[in-house]
């Protein structure tokens, strides 16, 4: 996922959308023939289709997915006409809908989406920086690569000498996106260095974090590595690419024909000099790429015998080989709600009790406090924390999750037990006035321990909320449950079963709660 | 613990205003220790105004209210924590009876004494059980509010007011959810209190229960005194047409 700047106002927007992941790496040469293969297989599906201009009824337009979203050079909103599109992948979108004699149609959508939306028929086709992985291909049917990009290492300044390669970052952290080649990558160094990977859902927030000191390297796109330099420096890009990639089109698994015949447009495009021409305007066009194009056309004349998509060796992940990870993020979802839920609790009550007994200027802060956090998304409250106050005070992701989750229960807290605060029958204080208890020991003694029993139902259903609001902390590198499981689902290429595991443990944690807190209201009803 | 005029309880000139009423217009009145002192009069007539204003739940305009040698004076309640001396010498019985529900009768009544005393548990136990025993409650001690009658949350809370050992005792309308049998022993057990040397306030519309255990009757109307005297003198030979008209509408 990348990012890019408004059009209208020209600020950075940040990427929500997850990229893709990737578990295996391969050689460049592997994937080079891989290309190769497809290649010749779509020059000799080509003979076999209609030419063009055969077409006798009108053809529908090419509908084709991308996230404008990304941003340039991929896909953004066009400055001069933010209700169209421009990029390199736009145009390449254009490209081989010339060459099918239908009208391009962008159809907007979300990156982590691209494979099942065009699996359930939202658009022919998906263009937007999809990067090539085996277990993609085996799920869908893929273009062949169109641009070879490289993962680089981007690293401070002062590390340039010490950190070139991944094996240097032993026991350092090192930010990607979730879900990519590169997340793949930097886990497999995690299996032979110590390397920690962090996971990221935008492309921004880890070039920043470089930069603050809070990670210690960046693996990603060259472009998107090269774009961020450009717009926030503060880092360097090692020379040596730490392994290549490719950009592919995705279509539904099905859709095969329509494969051969974008292979054959894109084959051409490369061949009349089309796909250079787009990849130069967008500045984008490498040396690596050259030899990519160069190497793919000769090779399409001496090798005429594939002509099917190879086998792939990725393995379908089994239900049971993602158990372990799913359990220790559930973990993680427990411990993180339980911490927060203990914090908003102390701040809520320190909160209600200051609106009930506090002075006026107190009581208006206090108010302005509770209001200014429920009028807000606890998404921006998290992205402020974690990135917003970032040059002051550098939290860790975890500890940011907390205090982020926590803070803002405590808002919702507060006015929980405020109302029950204030729902204690006043003759209930006098009779412990009069009794000689100080206003403090009414409090302790008299009206908190009524108030909480008031108080217990809705807190649990806060409890409840809160359980499933911490899977919003994974916009700050926190992977939790849910986190995990669109991980997972991703892998396999389907909801059902990750969404059926992640709903169980939910409801695991949530149900039990709903029950204990109806016995205790039971216990504790009073007539 | 004496007041100065050798009453328990001294009120003098009581004025208190609600809003733009004047609801109580110069009060004088005067409880000795181990005298039983019963308000009554008809709805509106004060009676619970001169209660809260004693307790110090409320403010006053004029006049002055003495305790034990301890004085209010008009103006807004002070805090807390200049009654604490205050809060020892009297205590108060709602008409709620106002227990505190999550909390068992014995929990109840060894509040204050472990918390504003600082008595150990197991001294404020066992106080507790004496008093509540004296009470005849004491096999309830275990009970939490909602699970007793109203004639055992009524001396549940009569225990709670005592645990303080206060020099006065106010009772709010403390018949009024008794049968005549409770009424009875109600009336006992204020009988023995009273003769502990205490002074007793009762706020009451109950003509029987003045006449069986009252020393004396305080007759209001419109927030004055009408007339006091013994409930014989005062109740079987009413002069005011207040205590004629209490009379008849009982």
């Amino acid at each position: 996922m990348r990012r890019d700047e408004c059009p209208a106002c020209r600020r950075v927007l940040p990427l929500r959308a997850v990229r893709i992941k990737m578990f295996a790496t391969r050689k460049r040469d592997e994937l080079n023939a891989f290309s190769v293969r497809l290649a010749v297989a779509a020059a000799l599906c080509a003979a076999c289709t209609s030419g063009p201009g055969t077409s006798r009824t009108p053809s529908p337009p090419l509908r084709w997915g991308g996230d404008a979203e990304g941003g340039a050079p991929f896909v953004e909103a066009d400055p001069a006409d933010p209700s169209r599109v421009r990029g390199f992948d736009v145009e390449i979108a254009e490209l081989i809908a010339k060459g099918l004699h239908r009208e391009p149609q962008f159809v907007q959508v979300a990156w982590a989406s691209i494979q099942q939306s065009v699996e359930r028929g939202d658009f022919d086709i998906g263009l937007s920086g999809v990067e090539e992985r085996p277990d993609l291909a085996a799920q869908h049917a893929l273009t062949l690569p169109y641009y070879e990009f490289q993962e680089v290492l981007a690293v401070r300044p002062s590390d340039t000498a010490r950190f070139r390669k991944l094996g240097d970052l032993a026991g350092h952290r090192v930010a990607t996106l979730g879900s990519t080649i590169a997340y793949g990558l930097l886990l497999d160094e995690q299996k032979r260095s110590g390397l920690i990977p962090v996971s990221y859902d935008d492309d921004v927030h880890p070039y920043s974090d470089l930069v603050a000191g809070r990670v210690d390297g960046v693996l990603l796109d060259n472009i998107i590595a090269d774009r961020s330099l450009r717009r926030t420096g503060g880092f360097v890009i090692q020379r040596d690419p730490i392994a290549p990639a490719f950009y592919v089109g995705v279509m539904a698994r099905a859709n095969s024909a329509l494969r051969d015949s974008v292979n054959r447009i894109l084959l051409d495009g490369m061949r009349d000099g089309s796909v250079e021409r787009i990849m130069r305007k967008w500045n984008v066009w490498t040396d690596a790429q050259a030899m990519y194009v160069n190497g793919l056309l000769t090779a399409r004349t001496t090798d005429s015998t594939a002509g099917t998509l190879p086998a792939q060796g990725a393995a379908r992940a089994t239900v049971a080989s993602y158990i372990p990870s799913l359990l220790r993020a559930a973990v993680i979802t427990l411990l993180l709600s339980c911490v927060a839920m203990a914090l908003a609790v102390a701040m809520g009550l320190l909160i209600a009790a200051g609106r009930v007994y506090g002075p006026l200027a107190l009581r208006v802060v206090l108010a302005a406090y509770v209001e200014v956090i429920r009028g807000t998304p606890v998404l921006l409250q998290l992205f402020v924390l974690y990135y917003g106050l970032s040059s002051v005070v550098r939290l860790p992701a975890m500890l940011a999750a907390i205090l982020g989750l926590g803070l803002n229960y405590a808002a919702y807290e507060s006015e929980i037990y405020r109302a029950a605060l204030e729902a204690i029958p006043p003759v209930q204080l006098e009779a412990a006035r009069t009794l000689g208890l100080s206003e403090m020991q009414i409090l302790r003694l008299v009206r908190g321990p009524q108030a909480l029993r008031l108080a217990l139902a809705p807190m649990t259903n806060d409890f409840v909320a809160l359980l499933k609001d911490s899977s919003l902390v994974s916009v700050i590198t926190v992977v939790e449950l849910t986190k995990q499981t669109a991980i997972y689902a991703t892998n396999i290429g389907s909801w059902v079963v990750p969404g059926i595991l992640c709903s169980f443990v939910y409801l695991a944690f949530s149900l039990p709660l709903s029950r204990f807190a109806r016995r205790l209201e039971r216990r504790w009803s009073m007539s | 613990m004496n007041a100065p005029n050798g009453h328990a309880l001294s009120v003098r000139g009581l004025r208190a205003v609600r809003g733009t009423v004047e609801v109580l217009r110069g009060v004088d009145v005067d409880v000795a220790r181990g005298e039983t002192c019963a308000l009554m009069g008809l709805s509106g007539a004060g009676k619970t105004t001169i209660l809260r204003s004693v307790a110090a739940l409320q403010s006053f305009s004029a006049g002055t209210i003495g305790v034990g040698g301890f004085e209010l004076h008009p103006g807004p309640v002070p805090p807390e924590s200049r009654l604490r001396e205050f809060r020892r010498k009297l205590g108060l019985v709602f008409q709620s009876h106002a227990l505190f529900e999550h909390l068992t009768v014995l929990d109840n009544v060894t509040l204050a004494p472990m918390h504003v005393l600082g008595w150990p548990r197991s001294r404020a136990d066992e106080a507790a059980m004496k008093l509540l025993g004296s009470l005849g409650i004491a096999e309830r001690a275990r009970a939490y509010p909602r699970e007793i009658s109203g004639g055992q949350a009524q001396r549940a809370a009569i225990a709670r007011a005592l645990a303080m050992d206060p020099l006065v005792l106010l009772m709010d309308e403390p018949t009024s959810a008794l049968d005549p049998a409770r009424r009875g022993a109600l009336g006992e057990t204020l009988r023995a209190l009273a003769a502990e040397g205490r002074g007793l306030l009762i706020s009451t519309h109950d003509l029987d229960f003045v006449r069986g255990f009252a020393d004396r009757v305080v007759i209001l109307a419109d927030g004055l005194v009408m007339e006091t005297g013994t409930p014989k003198e005062i109740l079987d030979n009413p002069r005011h047409p207040a205590t004629r008209a209490l009379i008849s509408n009982s």
